[in-house]
C-alpha cells in the first residue's frame, strides 16, 4: 500500500513472462551505453541501499546507544549479544519481540486475507457493466488514493471512546452494546489496527483483480455457462486460475507491505501502543529511539530481514515448483 | 452473459457493504471539518450543530500548515522527478541491452524493495548525523535529505515497473529511431518515452503519493524547519485540546489534490501496474 507504507512491492522472478523482445546485444553502440544509462541509478543504490544496509549489519554487533552515537565507529563491538538479547524469550528484550512478532503474524494474516476476499469480492461484483458502475468504482478506490496518515487520523477520531462514531453507532444508534469499550487501547486495539489496515488495502487488491479480469475472456464465460455451470463453478474453474499470476504477485506484495507496515500503528495509537497494537516495525522503532539503544534496533531489524527473506524465498520456490509441475 | 438472480443479489450486497463502509470515514471527514469545536469535542452527532467553515480558515494557524504543505510538495515532486529521471534511464538499459552484471543489478533493485523501512532507517539516520559532523552539510532537517531518503523506495519501484513497461513496447521502434539517425539516448527520448507514457504516469504517481504520505522516515529525519504534513498534522493535539475538526478540514484540504490526480490518472497507474508487475 502504499503507502502507503514505505516498502514497494518486489517481484517475484518466475512471476515473470519471458520477455516479448528479446534483447538484443550491444552492436553499434559501444559496449558502455548500458553502464553509462545505469551510472547515476548504481550510483544512487549504493548511497541509499547498500551502504545503509552494511552499516546496519555492522551497528548490529556494536553497543550503540545515544552515547557512542556521535562517534559511531568507537561504538563497543559486542559480537552476536544483541541477537542473543533479541531471541531470548527469557528475557524481557526477547519477550516483547516476540509477542511483537506473533501480533504481527495475525495482523498480516487477517489484514491480507480480508483485503483479498473484500477486493475479489468487489472486482467481480463490478466485472459487468450496471447503472452506477463507475460511481462505486470510483468510490471503492478513494481510501487508497488518500493520503495514508489523512485516512488514519479520521479512523483515530472514529474510534475515540466517547467522542468517536462508532461507539455513536454501536450504543446509540444500533443498540448492540450497553457499555462504551475503549478502541485504542487494551485488548481491542487489535481489532482496530486490523479494521483501519484493511479498509486501506483492499481497494489495492481490488485495482490488480479487476485489472486482471479484464484479460479473461467473455467468451469463456459463455461457453462455461452453456455447461450449465454455476457463477461460483465458474468463478471457481475460470476465474480463480486466471488471475493466477496477479494472484502470486498481489499476495506476496500486500504481505510484505502488511507485515512491515509502521504507518496504521504509529498514526493510530502515538508512540504509547497498547500491546495489542504492538506491530514489529513499530516495535524496533520505539525499541531504537525511545531507549536509543541503535545496536539492539539493528539486530531486530536483521532479524526481520532475514525473516522476510526467509519467507518470500519458501513461497516463490514453492509455487516455482508447483508450476513446472502443472 | 446472463446475469441471474444469484449474481444481482451477490453483487449488491457486496456494493452496499463496501460502499457504506469506503464512505462512513469520508462522511466523518467531511463533515466534522464543518462543525464548531463544541460539536467534536462533545458526544458524536451525524450533522453540525451550526455548520460551520471557520475551521478551514482556523487550522493555517493553529499549525503551521502552509510551511508543511510546501515543504511536502517541494520533497514529493523533487523525489518523483528524481526517481523517474534515475530510472527511465536505467530501465532502457535493462530492458532493452544485454550486458554483464545485468542480472546483478535487476536481482539488487528487486531486492531491495522487500526490505522493512526501519532497516534503512537507523543507518541512514546515523550516516547523515556522521556527515554533517564531518562536513557540516546537513541533511536532517532539511528538504535534500528526505528527497534522498524517499528514493530509497521509490527508485526500486521505479526501476523495476518502468522496465517490465518498457519491455512491452516493440523494439522495432526505436530500431526504425536508429535507422533514422538517432542515438540511443535519443531514441530513447523521443520514440520509446512518448510511447511509455502511461508506465511514466503510473510511476510518477506512485513516487508521489508514497513521498506524500511517508510517516516513518519523516518522523525522524524532518525538525520544525523541514517538517511534512504527514508528521505536522499532529500538531493539532496539545495538551488541553484536539482540534479534531482543524484536523479533519486539513486532511480534507491535504486529501483532494491527491484523491483527484489520482482518480485522474488510475487508468494510467493500473496499465503501468499491470504490465510492470502482472506479465
Amino acid at each position: 500500500m502504499a503507502t502507503t507504507t514505505p516498502a514497494a512491492p518486489p517481484v517475484p522472478a518466475p512471476a515473470r513472462a519471458p520477455r516479448t523482445a528479446p534483447a538484443r546485444r550491444t552492436r553499434r553502440s559501444g559496449w558502455w551505453l548500458p553502464y553509462a544509462l545505469l551510472a547515476p541509478a548504481v550510483l544512487l543504490e549504493l548511497l541509499i541501499h547498500l551502504v545503509p544496509m552494511l552499516t546496519g549489519i555492522w551497528m548490529s554487533f556494536t553497543q550503540l546507544t545515544r552515547f557512542t552515537l556521535r562517534d559511531w565507529t568507537s561504538a563497543p563491538w559486542v559480537g552476536l549479544r544483541n541477537y542473543q538479547v533479541a531471541l531470548d524469550v527469557d528475557g524481557a528484550v526477547g519477550r516483547a519481540l516476540l509477542e511483537s512478532f506473533a501480533v504481527t503474524c495475525a495482523y498480516t494474516l487477517l489484514v491480507v486475507g480480508t483485503a483479498w476476499v473484500l477486493g475479489m469480492a468487489a472486482a467481480v461484483a463490478l466485472q459487468r457493466p450496471f447503472r452506477g458502475r463507475s460511481l462505486f468504482r470510483t468510490l471503492f478506490l478513494v481510501p487508497y488514493a488518500l493520503p495514508v496518515y489523512a485516512g488514519i487520523v479520521t479512523w483515530n477520531f472514529m474510534l475515540q471512546r466517547d467522542t468517536g462514531v462508532i461507539n455513536h453507532l454501536l450504543v446509540e444508534n444500533l443498540g448492540v452494546l450497553d457499555d462504551r469499550p475503549f478502541w485504542l487501547i487494551g485488548g481491542n486495539a487489535f481489532a482496530s489496527v486490523v479494521v483501519v489496515a484493511t479498509w486501506r488495502l483492499w481497494p489495492f487488491a481490488f485495482l490488480m483483480l479487476t485489472a486482471g479480469l479484464q484479460s479473461v475472456p467473455d467468451d469463456v464465460y459463455e461457453a462455461a455457462a452453456m455447461d450449465g455451470a454455476h457463477a461460483f463453478r465458474s468463478w471457481w474453474s475460470i476465474t480463480l486460475p486466471m488471475l493466477r499470476p496477479v494472484n502470486l504477485v498481489l499476495v506476496l506484495v500486500m504481505f510484505l507491505w502488511v507485515f512491515n507496515d509502521f504507518t496504521t500503528p504509529y498514526v493510530l495509537f502515538g508512540t504509547a501502543q497498547p500491546p495489542a497494537g504492538d506491530l514489529i516495525s513499530f516495535h524496533i522503532y520505539n525499541a531504537s529511539f525511545l531507549t536509543w539503544n541503535f545496536g539492539a534496533g539493528a539486530a531486530m531489524s536483521v532479524l526481520l530481514l532475514l525473516f522476510l527473506l526467509l519467507v518470500t524465498g519458501v513461497y516463490l520456490i514453492t509455487l516455482n515448483r508447483r508450476s513446472r509441475r502443472a | 452473459m446472463h446475469e441471474t438472480r444469484a449474481f444481482r443479489t451477490f453483487r449488491a450486497a457486496v456494493v452496499a457493504v463496501l460502499a457504506t463502509v469506503t464512505a462512513l470515514p469520508l462522511y466523518v471527514m467531511v463533515t466534522s471539518a464543518l462543525k464548531p469545536l463544541s460539536d467534536v469535542r462533545g458526544a458524536f452527532s451525524w450533522w453540525p450543530s451550526s455548520l460551520t467553515f471557520q475551521p478551514f480558515v482556523d487550522m493555517w494557524t493553529t499549525v503551521p500548515l502552509a510551511r508543511y504543505f510546501v515543504n511536502s510538495l517541494v520533497v514529493a515532486s523533487a523525489a518523483t522527478a528524481a526517481s523517474l529521471v534515475i530510472a527511465v534511464f536505467a530501465s532502457y538499459a535493462v530492458s532493452r541491452y544485454r550486458f554483464r552484471g545485468r542480472s546483478a543489478f535487476t536481482t539488487t533493485v528487486l531486492s531491495t524493495q522487500m526490505f522493512p523501512g526501519v532497516l534503512f532507517l537507523l543507518p541512514l539516520f546515523i550516516i547523515f548525523v556522521n556527515i554533517e559532523q564531518g562536513t557540516g552539510f546537513q541533511f536532517i532537517g532539511t528538504r535534500i535529505g528526505l528527497v534522498i531518503t524517499y528514493l530509497t523506495f521509490s527508485l526500486p519501484f521505479s526501476i523495476w515497473m518502468l522496465s517490465g513497461y518498457l519491455d512491452n513496447i516493440p523494439q522495432e521502434l526505436d530500431e526504425a529511431a536508429r535507422v533514422d539517425g538517432c542515438s540511443p539516448v535519443g531514441a530513447l527520448l523521443r520514440v520509446v518515452l512518448p510511447a511509455a507514457r502511461p508506465g511514466v504516469i503510473a510511476v510518477a504517481i506512485y513516487a508521489f503519493m508514497t513521498a506524500w504520505g511517508e510517516v516513518l522516515f519523516a518522523s525522524v529525519m524532518t525538525t520544525e524547519a523541514n517538517r511534512t504534513l504527514a508528521v505536522g498534522i499532529r500538531q493539532y493535539s496539545t495538551q488541553t485540546n484536539v482540534y479534531w475538526n482543524e484536523i479533519m478540514a486539513a486532511s480534507l484540504v491535504v486529501s483532494i489534490p491527491v484523491v483527484i490526480g489520482f482518480l485522474l490518472l488510475q487508468r494510467h497507474f493500473v496499465a503501468g501496474l499491470t504490465a510492470g508487475a502482472v506479465k
